[in-house]
């Protein structure tokens, strides 16, 4: 049998014919990577490979490391084998890859969404044979409300927060949500204040993508300028000494996970807005239909029942042990890598 | 029901026990009546009869979203709650409705006639009405209890202050077997009545776990020892003749101890007495699973009754001929309670003491609490002598002292999705004991690891599943727990032949391979004949 042209080995997605890996999760000499979450953009590959917008934040997050920046669309030829870029409407410098060689073509998604969220550049469906695809959020129990409508209960929380004299704490991962966040935000209401980490992101995303202002929170910080303005931090600062300082205070998570009310609770903040970077259960099946493939791929989240399901719609569809956060999510919560 | 849904949405967001408060209080105030002698209703755990089987119930939710059955049972057994799930995985529509919560509550009181085309119809069209939190609530109706965090408590506080009557008052106005079907709001909340005064409880003064060494609480002639018994705490009020039976939950039992009626012709008038409620077969103090057969049943047969009476051991006297004596030393209060049972000696009554001891030194009453598993108690009860009777859990004069769980290493085999807080987490598990070269289950545990441990539990069984039925997995057998339980009786319903009391994980044992967790021998060697 033919060597297909994308395999699963234990060290990544691999094309045998080009040398290279996609998203691999050993070091390797080649990556091709999707975006700058943690479980995408491992550590201690030789060259890395990614779209232009994803290079300062690979170099932000793994250091002194070589990478080479394409751009969306553009054609790159390894051995024959055809590589490209697309957007993924995941987070900023997020893309799909495409491989095409003699009329076989895949396309890996990495992670990715369908609706736009004012911030990374839309996802474009990609016309392949064989698609794989993350299905984090793959179950008929979640659907996602317009954006906007999320944003006006957000913004609305906000001013009823700081009516109260509460300042409000949003939880966002540093990468991707946090900026969708401040991108969003009604900043009429009030500042945008930031904890480090969000702000650091913040200055490697700015000259490529527009965000409203924001503070970094300093230890010069003054406390009593901050109450009744809104704060945006990664998930770990809750329950800290860092968070404490700045009561009376309410907190929130942005995440899709929130559309479980169990979730909700266990989490522990007081309020959950379901807000997520993935598809939902109808963006997944528009997806998978629009490229146009005959077989799917899933990699992560509910695999073996998104996987099933498309069998019964009549696609040659299974399922991949990768090390991309999935299922075990939940294992580490504050990881908001899927969320 | 759109004012109803915009409440349970608020409930939920929010974890604050004020805030709830503040909702449940805004609701009460705004709502019309029949609507707020519904919500009442379902909130005290009276629903209406289940017009539909569950089974019906997620055939047709998967017809509604168009999805096939066996995706909807998998999404049911990840999110972890049937009215949830239902209310998920049906699709937004644009139409709506104007009916009320108490329009629906009467809908689904008609549809328990109507045949099974009827009831499909009505269900199916409903859905597409509600909204998301509507729907949810609907479902609940339908479904169960009505467990959306917000106990009877919580909700008669929020009745209180919307109404300005005492919190205990309206608990008692609430108990009975009233329906909304029989009463109204007006009538059941707010008309005035006397015999809510005559019914109305002490709060139960409640004692912590003794966090030092007893030696350290001074002087032991200070202190007053009793037994701690196994039963529920409750609290028998005699007044005007009449008898109310509360339990601690301040639920009002009476009816569910007809045994307790007699004491109506004993008890001096106005006497209300502290006391656990036993199971008392064959003239003695009975397991908890004994009284088990006697908390849940509404009918309260004769051949019940036959084989697991019950008794009252009485703890302490608050209301002596009328006078509230809480305020004076428990040694009076004492007094007051051999008096009563010096008037109901020989009278063959349902109601025992519980014998006050005294120890010359701290080690003397060690070993009497050593002795407790033997006379079926769950250890010592330290009061000091001169303690007035408190209101609520206050530290210093009254101390639990109970025994050491009985605790076994046991293997992990089987795991299941948790819910509520938990939801899509593996944290129920199945826990089993070696026979031979065997594994046999004994216990389910859900609680006593941290949410870091379950956490990394869960991975484990996520990554170690080896088959599964249903929403359950089976995982290898590879890690050990030490579980601890407070009593074990021999059993026939369960493979193991043995039924363990509140089951619950005390450590992870890392440190231990399976071979060296124990087996069911060990277990049994705990039953004490």
């Amino acid at each position: 049998m033919k060597t297909p042209l994308l395999q699963f080995t234990e060290k990544g997605i691999y094309c045998q014919q080009a040398n290279v890996y996609l998203d691999p999760w050993k070091k390797v000499d080649n990556a091709l990577i999707t975006h700058g979450h943690a479980d995408h953009s491992r550590w201690g590959h030789k060259k890395y490979i990614t779209q232009h917008d994803n290079v300062p934040i690979i170099k932000h997050r793994l250091g002194a490391i070589e990478a080479t920046g394409v751009n969306y669309n553009e054609k790159i030829i390894i051995n024959n084998v055809t590589f490209s870029f697309h957007p993924a409407g995941h987070i900023p410098g997020s893309s799909q890859i495409r491989v095409a060689h003699k009329g076989d073509v895949w396309v890996f998604t990495g992670d990715y969404k369908l609706h736009p969220d004012g911030l990374s550049v839309p996802y474009e469906p990609v016309k392949c044979n064989s698609f794989i695809t993350e299905c984090t959020f793959g179950l008929p129990a979640f659907k996602w409300r317009p954006q906007q409508e999320v944003f006006n209960d957000i913004n609305e929380w906000w001013k009823t927060n700081k009516a109260e004299g509460k300042t409000s704490v949003l939880f966002g991962y540093s990468l991707g949500k946090a900026q969708r966040l401040i991108k969003n935000l009604d900043t009429s209401i009030g500042t945008i204040y930031t904890h480090a980490a969000v702000e650091n992101l913040n200055e490697v995303i700015r000259p490529h993508f527009s965000l409203p202002d924001t503070v970094r929170i300093t230890a010069d910080t003054d406390k009593k300028a901050i109450a009744g303005n809104i704060i945006i931090a990664p998930p770990s600062a809750h329950g800290t000494p860092w968070l404490r300082r700045f009561a009376p205070f309410v907190t929130a998570t942005a995440s899709g996970w929130m559309a479980f009310r169990g979730a909700r609770r266990r989490r522990a903040v007081d309020r959950g807005f379901v807000l997520s970077d993935h598809c939902d259960w109808n963006e997944l099946l528009t997806a998978i239909k629009e490229t146009g493939c005959e077989k799917v791929i899933t990699t992560h989240g509910y695999t073996d029942v998104f996987s099933k399901y498309l069998q019964t719609l009549g696609y040659d569809a299974r399922t991949e042990q990768t090390q991309y956060e999935g299922e075990n999510a939940e294992t580490n919560e504050e990881n908001e890598v899927t969320s | 029901m759109k004012a109803f849904g915009e409440l349970i949405r608020i409930l939920d967001a929010t974890n604050k026990t004020n805030e709830k408060v503040k909702a449940l209080a805004t609701y009460f105030k705004e709502a019309p009546a029949p609507d707020k002698l519904w919500t009442i209703a379902l909130l005290s755990h009276r629903r209406p009869k289940r017009p539909v089987t569950t089974t019906l119930l997620r055939e047709w939710a998967s017809e509604a979203a168009h999805i096939p059955l066996w995706l909807f049972e998998e999404s049911y057994h990840i999110v972890g709650d049937l009215a949830e799930t239902i209310a998920l995985v049906i699709p937004e529509e644009s139409v709506t409705h104007d009916k009320s919560l108490a329009d629906f509550a009467t809908d689904l009181l008609a549809l328990y006639n109507k045949d099974e085309q009827q009831k499909k119809e009505y269900l199916l069209t409903t859905w597409q009405q509600l909204d998301y939190y509507e729907r949810f609530a609907f479902n609940k109706i339908i479904t169960g209890g009505f467990r959306i965090g917000i106990s009877q408590k919580l909700m008669t506080r929020a009745l209180a202050k919307a109404t300005e009557i005492d919190e205990d008052i309206l608990a008692y106005k609430l108990m009975g077997d009233w329906t909304p079907q029989t009463t109204t709001f007006n009538k059941l909340i707010l008309e005035e009545n006397e015999e809510d005064y005559l019914s109305k409880p002490y709060p139960f003064y409640l004692a912590y776990a003794l966090d030092q060494e007893p030696a350290e609480l001074g002087d032991v002639s200070e202190w007053s020892f009793e037994h701690k018994w196994d039963g529920i705490r409750a609290q028998l009020i005699v007044r005007n003749k009449e008898l109310f039976v509360w339990s601690r939950g301040e639920e009002l039992v009476t009816d569910k101890y007809p045994e307790f009626e007699v004491f109506t012709e004993h008890f001096p008038d106005g006497t209300v007495i502290d006391g656990e409620l036993l199971p008392y077969p064959n003239n003695s103090i009975g397991t908890f699973n004994d009284l088990q057969t006697r908390i849940g049943r509404k009918n309260i047969t004769k051949k019940l009754l036959e084989k697991t009476p019950v008794i009252i051991k009485a703890y302490d006297v608050l209301e002596w001929k009328g006078e509230d004596v809480r305020e004076q030393p428990f040694k009076t209060r004492r007094g007051y309670l051999n008096q009563l049972i010096q008037l109901c000696k020989d009278k063959n009554l349902p109601l025992y003491i519980s014998e006050v001891m005294h120890f010359n030194t701290w080690e003397a009453a060690a070993k009497e609490r050593e002795r407790s598993r033997d006379v079926k108690s769950e250890g010592l009860m330290l009061k000091r002598n001169d303690s007035p009777y408190l209101i609520g859990r206050k530290k210093g004069d009254w101390w639990k002292w109970k025994v050491d769980p009985l605790t076994i290493d046991a293997v992990l085999t089987y795991a299941m999705r948790g819910h509520g807080r938990r939801t899509n987490l593996f944290t129920d598990y199945t826990f089993a004991l070696w026979d031979n070269n065997e594994l046999v289950t004994f216990a389910k545990a859900y609680s006593g690891l941290t949410d870091a441990e379950f956490r990394q539990v869960d991975n484990f069984v996520k990554r170690n599943t080896t088959d599964k039925f249903g929403p359950v997995r089976q995982v290898t057998p590879e890690l050990v727990f030490e579980i601890a339980f407070e009593g074990i009786a021999p059993s026939k319903r369960h493979k193991s032949g043995v039924a363990v009391r509140f089951p619950r994980i005390l450590r992870w044992r890392q440190d231990k391979k399976i071979e060296e967790a124990n087996s069911l021998d060990d277990l049994k060697a705990l039953i004490i004949e």
